[in-house]
């Protein structure tokens, strides 16, 4: 089986660059150059170099003993949330500013749901010394107000985006008009396994080293590189698609994606994109989004902005609809939950999002000699008072 | 040799018929179905035919319309609150060339009409009346694998949009696929700017113009009043005046006030 991108950029049913022509000239210059400039030797070097300098790589696999005998296997928890910035969104950010520049860009754009690519991506903006500006919604703006703070401290511009839902997709909708109106000098750093191709595969490609690595990690802590399960949260599901990138073809390993259900699938308040979407275009590819009858875009929620998003990328709607993977969903409660567990049992807290993965372990079934890795996205220093305020400390 | 032109393919449109009659000055203009009430898209055309406009186009709301500035997200966001969607304006259209004569095309984002049914909302514009379709985020690679067979089997034209870094080969894989007019972008933006004629946007006119191509071209996006009409109209067929309307829209007793707005932009 092909799980990779093919030459139009679909994988199977799913991908393309649905993008305005006013775009086209943008998009196509990176199709024509992004596998150009990132197979380069020069490129390569300079990327690992800042990954393991600046970003702190390669991250650890640490053996989580009491979460292992909490659930009877052997859980590993991959450490993206110790990367510079607090999330795997650096990987991506670095790899992008390197394109950038080797494209001649002078000005960076971004939509940020969280905070966590807005910060990753005006952190290395401030580390090359672009000018950056980060779209993020005004109702995200609100709940992760510390981040909006960091963004602005590292010299980005935050814009907020005041139109639908005030979440991740109007952001992006508002970076998409932006990258329109300056079409020569911008490139957009988008944050996630979605958008026009080459987006997909170039993002899935710079977050690949989180499953590069894991598979060395694995080999030291168990003699095996295969793990039995391989779980991560998923919005876009830039983290998760990092995570299974060099397991996709290893098949003995089952792949698991944790949505968000917010209040429940069925509440109306989800974001549970496989549960309640159907195939469609969202933001310059063919995927699976929310959506009315009508075509309309759903208004997605979950308490987890980096969740927030009414669609996944094409890679994602091809895994699920192959059964690649499996995609699941945890409500905002149980997510919490999860969350409280994992500081009190690991010393960890983790962001929200990456907490959605976590309380997933609640419903696995496993034999006491299953390796599980898990993908631990983010941390929860942006979400204390979301926490807080849900367990009134 | 299995080649035809496109045209031959269907009779002459009323695209086709209105280019090859009036010579130049064709004024489009482009409102948002649904919007400012929900039954007013044909009291709207009615009223811009009956002004002196060439060809209208009908936009159908979508909920994240990338290519649109503020007017007409508003526009469409209050459509869709209003109930608007493809069904309905199908429905609406039923009289459509009862009433209008003159050509009309729908413009509007790729995922309602996948949702619809391509071949379906195909047949249903046709069935209607209507002469062509304009969706900017429909790629050509796309439109000519798995929709260019439903347009041609309905006699619809397909619009291309071409912008100042539309390169000049591509421009001509434009040129052939199209059998109407091509909707030449006045800049690289979104709808409901302001059109500055710069030297380098007068350059990109006369590249276009000196390409000698084989479809007209109609200046859109930042056209708002007589001076940009004009001065689009030097270098092209005709201009789409879109946004300046849609706010007109906005205001009280708007109907009346239609033909003045009209004579206010061909003076």
């Amino acid at each position: 089986m092909n799980y990779g991108v093919n030459e139009q950029g679909y994988y199977g049913d799913f991908g393309g660059a649905y993008i305005p022509e006013m775009l086209y000239p943008n998009v196509e210059e990176l199709r024509s150059e992004y596998l150009k400039i990132i197979n380069d030797d020069d490129f390569k070097e300079e990327f690992n170099q800042l990954l393991k300098d600046y970003v702190g790589r390669p991250s650890p696999l640490y053996h989580a003993k009491r979460y292992s005998e909490k659930y009877g296997a052997n859980i590993f928890f991959k450490r993206e949330d110790l990367n510079h910035t607090g999330s795997h969104k650096i990987n991506n950010a670095v790899g992008q500013i390197l394109l950038a520049k080797r494209l001649g860009k002078k000005r960076i754009i971004a939509e940020t749901g969280a905070g966590q690519h807005g910060v990753a991506t005006a952190t290395v903006c401030a580390l090359m010394g672009i000018e950056c500006v980060v779209y993020m919604g005004e109702v995200d703006m609100a709940r992760q107000a510390p981040n909006v703070s960091r963004m602005q401290m590292l010299g980005a511009t935050v814009v907020p985006a005041k139109s639908g839902s005030k979440t991740l997709k109007d952001a992006t909708n508002e970076a998409l008009r932006d990258w329109i109106a300056n079409p020569v000098d911008t490139h957009y750093i988008i944050g996630s396994v979605v958008g026009p191709y080459p987006y997909p595969d170039m993002v899935a490609r710079f977050q690949s080293v989180i499953s590069l690595e894991t598979k060395k990690q694995l080999l030291e802590h168990t003699g095996k590189e295969l793990p039995e399960y391989v779980m991560a949260c998923v919005g876009g599901g830039s983290n998760a698609m990092g995570m299974f990138y060099h397991f996709l073809e290893d098949e003995s390993v089952k792949l698991v994606a944790v949505e968000a259900a917010g209040k429940g699938v069925n509440s109306g308040h989800s974001a549970a994109t496989t549960f309640l979407g159907r195939e469609g275009v969202l933001h310059g590819s063919r995927t699976i989004l929310m959506q009315t009858e009508d075509g309309q875009v759903v208004e997605p929620y979950s308490i987890s902005a980096g969740l927030d998003y009414p669609g996944i990328g094409p890679q994602h709607a091809w895994l699920y609809k192959i059964r690649r993977a499996e995609y699941v969903s945890i409500t905002d409660n149980e997510a919490l939950q999860a969350g409280l567990l994992c500081s009190q049992l690991e010393g960890i807290i983790p962001a929200i999002e990456t907490a959605h993965a976590l309380a997933y372990l609640e419903k696995m079934k496993f034999n006491p000699t299953d390796n599980v890795v898990i993908c631990i996205s983010g941390r929860g220093d942006k979400d204390l008072d979301t926490y807080i305020k849900y367990f009134e400390y | 040799m299995n080649y035809e032109p496109s045209t031959m393919n269907h009779p002459m449109n009323r695209l086709n018929t209105l280019f090859n009659t009036k010579k130049d000055n064709l004024l489009s203009i482009y409102y948002t179905a649904g919007y400012p009430q929900l039954d007013a898209t044909l009291d709207i055309a009615e009223a811009l035919e009956k002004a002196g406009a060439d060809f209208l186009e009908i936009g159908f709301p979508y909920s994240d319309p990338v290519a649109d500035g503020p007017t007409i997200q508003h526009s469409s966001e209050k459509a869709l609150e209003n109930g608007m969607t493809l069904h309905l304006l199908f429905e609406q259209l039923a009289n459509l060339r009862k009433r209008v004569s003159i050509p009309v095309l729908l413009m509007g984002y790729v995922n309602p009409i996948i949702q619809y049914g391509v071949e379906n909302f195909c047949k249903k514009a046709a069935e209607v009346g209507v002469d062509g379709i304009i969706v900017p985020d429909l790629p050509i690679y796309e439109y000519e694998s798995l929709y260019a067979k439903y347009f041609k089997a309905n006699g619809l034209s397909n619009i291309f949009l071409v912008t100042p870094q539309t390169t000049e080969d591509r421009i001509r894989k434009i040129d052939r696929l199209s059998n109407s007019f091509i909707y030449l972008l006045s800049s690289s933006s979104i709808t409901g700017g302001n059109l500055n004629v710069s030297a380098n946007i007068e350059d990109y006119y006369k590249r276009i113009k000196a390409m000698n191509l084989n479809n007209p071209a109609i200046i859109g996006f930042g056209i708002s009043n007589n001076e940009s009409f004009t001065k689009a109209c030097e270098y092209a067929r005709g201009a789409i005046v879109g946004s300046a309307f849609v706010k007109l829209l906005g205001t009280e007793n708007y109907l009346e006030k239609i033909p003045a707005f009209i004579k206010s932009i061909k003076k």
